[in-house]
Formats: C-alpha cells, sequence, structure tokens
C-alpha cells in the first residue's frame, strides 16, 4: 500500500524537504531518475547541486530553466528510459526579477522597479528569497504543462518554515499597511491614518536618513503597480501547494537534529494542511544481523587476521552497533511523531552519491525495485 | 559547535556569549536547558552566557535605546504601521540581527547594567544566509548614505570586516555538498566582507583505522560480515580523507581541525576539549 508508486501515483508536484546535508538533492534526483525512466516526463528544480551530481547529469551551465538530461548519459546503466529527465539549478535572483518582469503592469514600472538603488542592493538579500523564488519558480513550471511531474528540491534552509510561508509572506507584505502608506501622499496618510503616522514618518526620517526613505518609497510606490500581480500569484501559489495533486517528502538523516527539524516541519505542514506523502530515513545504519558482538568478532578473526587487526575490526563492529541503535532509536520516534508506520529507510551508502549509478541504486532503496521495471 | 567554540573560551576565563540568530533554542537544548527565554542573557555555564537574537525583539531595544523619550518608543514599538514597514524593509531583519550582536561585543554596552563580553560566539545561519547578515550593514550603509542607519551601519561593518576583532570559522563534514558550500563561503565572505576564513572545521569524521596493507588483508577475507563491515567503514574513510584533502584545497591550502564523529551522540564537553587541543 505505501509502496512508493502508490505515493507518487496521480501526483503532479512533488516537494522534497528536510534539513541540509541529510541528502535532498540527491532524494530529489532519485525520484525524479525513476519517475523518468517510468515514462513521465519530469521537471526537477534544485538550488546547487554537489557538483559532480551536476556534471555526471550533463548540467554543467548554469540556467533558469530546466534542460533535458541527455538520454544517452542515462544509457547503459541498465535502465531504459520511457520518459523525459530535465534539470534545472535555480537562480533565486534571476528568478525573483523574472517575476517582476512577468508581474509589472507596464514597461516603465518593470523599469522604476528593476533600476531602483534599493532593489538592486537587497533583493539578492532579501530573507527568504530563495524560498519564495523557488515556489515562484514551482508554479511557473507546473502551469506550463510542459512536465507531468514538477520535484522541487527545496533550499537549504535552517528555517523550513520560511518555505511554506513564503506566498503568505509575500502577501501580508503586499496587503500590509505599510506598503498603502507609500502609494498615498503623506498628508492624506496622516489624515487617513491618524496622528501617529507622522510621528512614524518623521522618525523614521531621523533613524534611516532621508536618501533612504526616498528609495523606499521610490520602491514601494512602483511595486504597487504589482499588487494585485503579486496577490493573485501567491494565492495561486498557495493554493498550488495545497493541491491533492502535490505531496512533500521529507527527507531527514537518523541525526539528532536533522530528525528535530523534520518532526517540526512535519507539524508545520499538518498545521497548514498541506498533503505530506512521506519520511525518507537517509543514511540510516542497517545492523547486518550475522554481525555478532565485538568480543565473539575479536575470537572469531585471531586467527586470520592477528590480535590487533581483529580488534580493530571488534572496534568498528562496536562503533556499527551504538549508531544502528542511535538509528533505529531515532526511527521509532518520527514513527510516532509523525504518525508515519513505514517510512521509507535508505542505508547508509560508502560515498557520497555523485553518478548515475548512484542515483539508481539510490532509486532502488527508495522504491525497493529498479527504475523502469514497474 | 557554536556552544562548544563557547564553552572552550569560557573554560580559558573568557566572559562568552553564544548568540543564536534563528530562534532555534538548538544551544540552550546542547545544554540541556530547553526553552530558555528568548532575547535575554541566560547564564548557561559559568562564565558562558546564552541569547536567542530575535529581529523584532531587537528592533524594539533599539528603539528605546535610540529615542529620547519612553512613551514616544512605546507608541512605535505598538504602531503597526511602524512594524510592517521595517519588516518589509527588505534586509532590515539581517540589519537588526547584526546590530544586536554588535552591541553585544561593545565593551560598555547600550543595554542598561549589563556586563561586557570578551568574546561573542555567532551560531550564523547556513552559508549563502549567512554572508547576507555578516554584510547587512555594509549593504546598508551603501544605500541610505547619509543619516543614523547609515553611519551606525559603517561603524557595526568596520567591526565585522576587521579580522583583528572578528573571526569566521567554517564548520563542515567531509562531505562533498558541504565541502562545496566553504569553499564557496571563503569566497563570497573574501568578496562581500574581505575577511578571510580564520579557520575550518572537519566535523563527525569517521575513524580511519586500517592501513592499506591492513585493508588489504582484510578483503581476502571480505565474506565474514563483520570484515565487510569494516571495509566498508574504510571506503567511507578513503572517500572522506579525498574530500578533507578537497577542502584544504578550497581553503588555501589549510589543514583544518579535524573533530571526529562520537556513535554515541554529540558530548558538548568532550567536543569542547577536542576543539581546545587544536585551535
Amino acid at each position: 500500500m505505501s509502496g512508493l508508486a502508490d505515493r507518487l501515483e496521480g501526483k503532479r508536484v512533488c516537494i522534497v524537504a528536510g534539513s541540509g546535508g541529510v541528502g535532498k538533492t540527491t532524494a530529489s534526483a532519485a525520484l525524479a531518475l525513476g519517475m523518468a525512466a517510468a515514462g513521465k516526463r519530469v521537471a526537477v528544480v534544485t538550488i546547487d547541486p554537489a557538483r559532480r551530481l551536476a556534471d555526471s547529469l550533463g548540467l554543467e551551465e548554469l540556467g533558469n530553466e530546466p534542460r533535458q538530461v541527455d538520454p544517452a548519459l542515462l544509457e547503459g546503466h541498465g535502465i531504459e528510459m520511457r520518459g523525459e529527465l530535465w534539470a534545472m539549478m535555480l537562480d533565486p535572483k534571476a528568478t525573483f526579477d523574472d517575476l517582476i518582469v512577468d508581474l509589472s503592469p507596464d514597461a516603465s514600472t518593470r523599469e522604476e522597479v528593476l533600476g531602483n538603488r534599493i532593489y538592486a542592493q537587497l533583493s539578492s538579500a532579501i530573507a527568504g528569497s530563495q524560498e519564495f523564488s523557488a515556489v515562484a519558480k514551482l508554479y511557473d513550471i507546473s502551469r506550463s504543462e510542459r512536465f507531468d511531474v514538477v520535484v522541487l528540491d527545496t533550499p537549504p534552509s535552517r528555517n523550513a518554515l520560511d518555505f511554506l510561508r513564503a506566498p503568505d509572506r509575500l502577501t501580508d507584505f503586499f496587503e500590509g499597511r505599510a506598503l498603502k502608506l507609500f502609494l498615498v501622499p503623506t498628508g492624506i496618510a496622516a489624515k487617513v491614518m491618524g496622528r501617529g503616522t507622522s510621528v512614524v514618518f518623521a522618525i523614521l526620517k531621523r533613524l534611516t536618513g532621508v536618501d533612504l526613505l526616498d528609495d523606499v518609497a521610490g520602491l514601494f510606490g512602483a511595486l504597487g503597480g504589482l499588487i494585485d500581480g503579486f496577490r493573485e500569484r501567491a494565492a495561486a501559489v498557495k493554493a498550488l501547494l495545497a493541491d491533492p495533486t502535490t505531496t512533500f517528502f521529507i527527507v531527514t538523516s537518523p541525526e539528532r537534529e536533522p530528525v528535530a527539524e523534520a518532526i517540526f516541519f512535519h507539524g508545520k505542514l499538518r498545521e497548514a494542511r498541506m498533503p505530506f506523502g512521506g519520511l525518507i530515513v537517509n543514511r540510516t545504519v542497517v545492523l547486518d544481523a550475522a554481525l555478532g558482538d565485538p568480543v565473539a568478532v575479536r575470537a572469531t578473526l585471531r586467527d586470520k587476521l592477528g590480535d590487533a587487526l581483529a580488534g580493530k575490526v571488534a572496534q568498528s563492529v562496536a562503533d556499527l552497533q551504538l549508531l544502528a541503535a542511535r538509528d533505529v532509536e531515532s526511527i521509532e520516534r518520527l514513527k510516532v511523531a509523525l504518525d508515519e508506520p513505514e517510512p521509507i529507510v535508505v542505508p547508509r551508502l560508502d560515498g557520497d552519491v555523485q553518478d548515475v549509478d548512484g542515483l539508481l541504486a539510490l532509486y532502488r532503496h527508495l522504491s525497493g525495485s529498479s527504475p523502469g521495471t514497474a | 559547535m557554536a556552544a562548544a567554540l563557547g564553552l572552550v573560551a569560557a573554560r580559558a576565563g573568557k566572559r562568552t556569549i553564544v548568540a543564536e540568530v534563528a530562534r532555534r533554542g538548538d544551544v540552550a537544548s546542547a545544554f540541556d536547558r530547553g526553552g530558555a527565554e528568548p532575547f535575554s542573557e541566560t547564564e548557561l555555564a559559568p562564565g558562558l552566557f546564552h541569547i536567542s537574537i530575535d529581529p523584532q525583539d531587537a528592533l524594539e531595544e533599539y528603539l528605546r535605546d535610540q529615542l529620547p523619550s519612553g512613551p514616544v518608543a512605546e507608541v512605535l514599538i505598538r504602531s503597526r504601521v511602524f512594524t510592517m514597514v521595517a519588516a518589509a524593509t527588505p534586509g532590515m531583519r539581517e540589519l537588526l540581527t547584526v546590530g544586536k550582536l554588535w552591541e553585544l561585543a561593545q565593551l560598555d554596552r547600550r543595554t542598561p547594567g549589563a556586563d561586557a563580553y570578551d568574546l561573542v560566539v555567532v551560531d550564523a545561519p547556513a552559508t549563502g544566509h549567512g554572508v547576507a547578515v555578516l554584510s547587512a550593514p555594509r549593504t546598508f550603509a551603501a544605500a541610505a548614505g547619509s543619516g543614523p542607519v547609515a553611519r551606525q551601519g559603517t561603524i557595526i561593518d568596520a567591526m565585522l570586516s576587521d579580522p583583528k576583532r572578528t573571526a569566521v570559522v567554517a564548520v563542515a563534514k567531509a562531505e562533498e555538498l558541504a565541502v562545496t558550500e566553504t569553499g564557496q563561503l571563503r569566497e563570497a565572505l573574501l568578496a562581500s566582507m574581505g575577511l578571510p576564513l580564520e579557520r575550518v572545521v572537519a566535523n563527525a569524521l569517521e575513524p580511519d583505522r586500517f592501513s592499506p596493507q591492513e585493508a588489504k588483508l582484510l578483503e581476502s577475507h571480505a565474506g565474514h560480515p563483520a570484515v565487510a563491515g569494516a571495509l566498508s567503514g574504510h571506503a567511507r574513510a578513503r572517500h572522506q580523507r579525498a574530500q578533507l584533502a578537497r577542502l584544504r584545497r578550497l581553503t588555501d591550502g589549510r589543514t583544518p581541525a579535524r573533530l571526529p564523529l562520537h556513535p554515541g551522540g554529540p558530548d558538548l564537553e568532550r567536543l569542547a576539549d577536542e576543539l581546545a587541543s587544536q585551535l
């Protein structure tokens, strides 16, 4: 029932979330590769993947549009590619600029925003702009109908909430009184909003300097022309995130902090009524039942390896047991906290996943079957 | 790691504060003090303090400090208009956060009755955003041109971009992505702040137990499950060694501090011991 294929059935958007460093990017790429092999047209959107992984998929150029992974690169790895795999690396600044261009009602508004000193200096530093850009791009691509499925590797945010909140934050911003304040002349604003407002302006001026205020006012004034577009877009994006054809996968390693983050994120997902598709516990130490206890291992291997080396092997067995015990405990905790009886457990591999074979191996662990074999 | 670094400094007799900037309480929970009061300086261990910096709290504190009259500050703080403007101004959250860090680092503290710290350890956000936070004062000073914000931004930036006063420590696992990001952090710091990476710490390293000869002998007994497990560990250690070499290459050829993985879970005191022996 809870096989990967069932979890992905009918889904058009698959969002992969989790802490940094737990293998989100490779899990996203493996999921996308598996679905593409099964016959879907799949786009995977990622930010800054591991260099060699990108190289192995032929993505050395950073473009802000999906590019098809050359099927030739995937041949000869024992899979039949029935669909298409596309991939792109997100450029948050370019995506945000594109959005401005897209939503500007006319050329002069567009130029005014893009040319504004504050916008130019700060748009790339906006907190959460990566998150917002990611959902904006996700929306664009999913709307284009060029793909059956879009897989989004979420930005490495310490606060995954920024991602879920991105559309709301934008709506708040545009519906907020702050912006409206800049859209009406000060005199009228003061009348409408009361005397507090003129005090606010006076103090803002004192604190920030006139220059800054003018620039901020200029930017906000120009953005005013984009309000309706932004509001609609934010609402559409929000609807997309909560849509039944969207699913969120949470990836974690069994380490303490990513587990805590996964539990936290799942709670927020539930609060926001967004669809949770499954939990992937990556890099799990799975103990070989035949391993035996360290003392016995040392005794058994002493004759073959000598006592010193047998002792080292025994020590590595002891380490493995500690790690495996930690991982069992983490998985139990996750099962309870996420109310997810069957998480997808992926064993720890001996190195980073950085080539097509590695992705295929990862996909086999995710799905319990080989790509392209339904 | 920030907590361990703070502990090292506190043990050396420095009055130290560990500041978190993402309101998560990681540091407090590392000391088993979950739910520590946010935005107050709490003593976790002798000479070691903790604070969680929230931009909204920092803004309120700044206004109370900057404005001559208490009531005016209160009006502003309660004015939704004002907080919306502040929150909506791009980069303002970063600026407020970093402003509070600056305040903590002053010998003559603005916070009434507060004592000076010898060292402020910042548990910074992940690579990309971390640099944005550090460079916020510079960006703002350039954008504002004149006025108090520009002036203060310049002062704060002078501290942050001075290698004598500010040191950036990068912590990375010996993994492809983490090593790549550390290289990018080094570049971004140099480009936007003119700051070098003071030190790189490679964390959670797996033991590199077996010599090539030993590995060879093990391979001839790979059928034994324990030996197979040991060989798999050896493969990871070898991969890790390659990543450590890459890390060194990407960070001016300097050898990173190396901290081992603790299979039983991290222990702060022990982490601090290991860190102290290598700094």
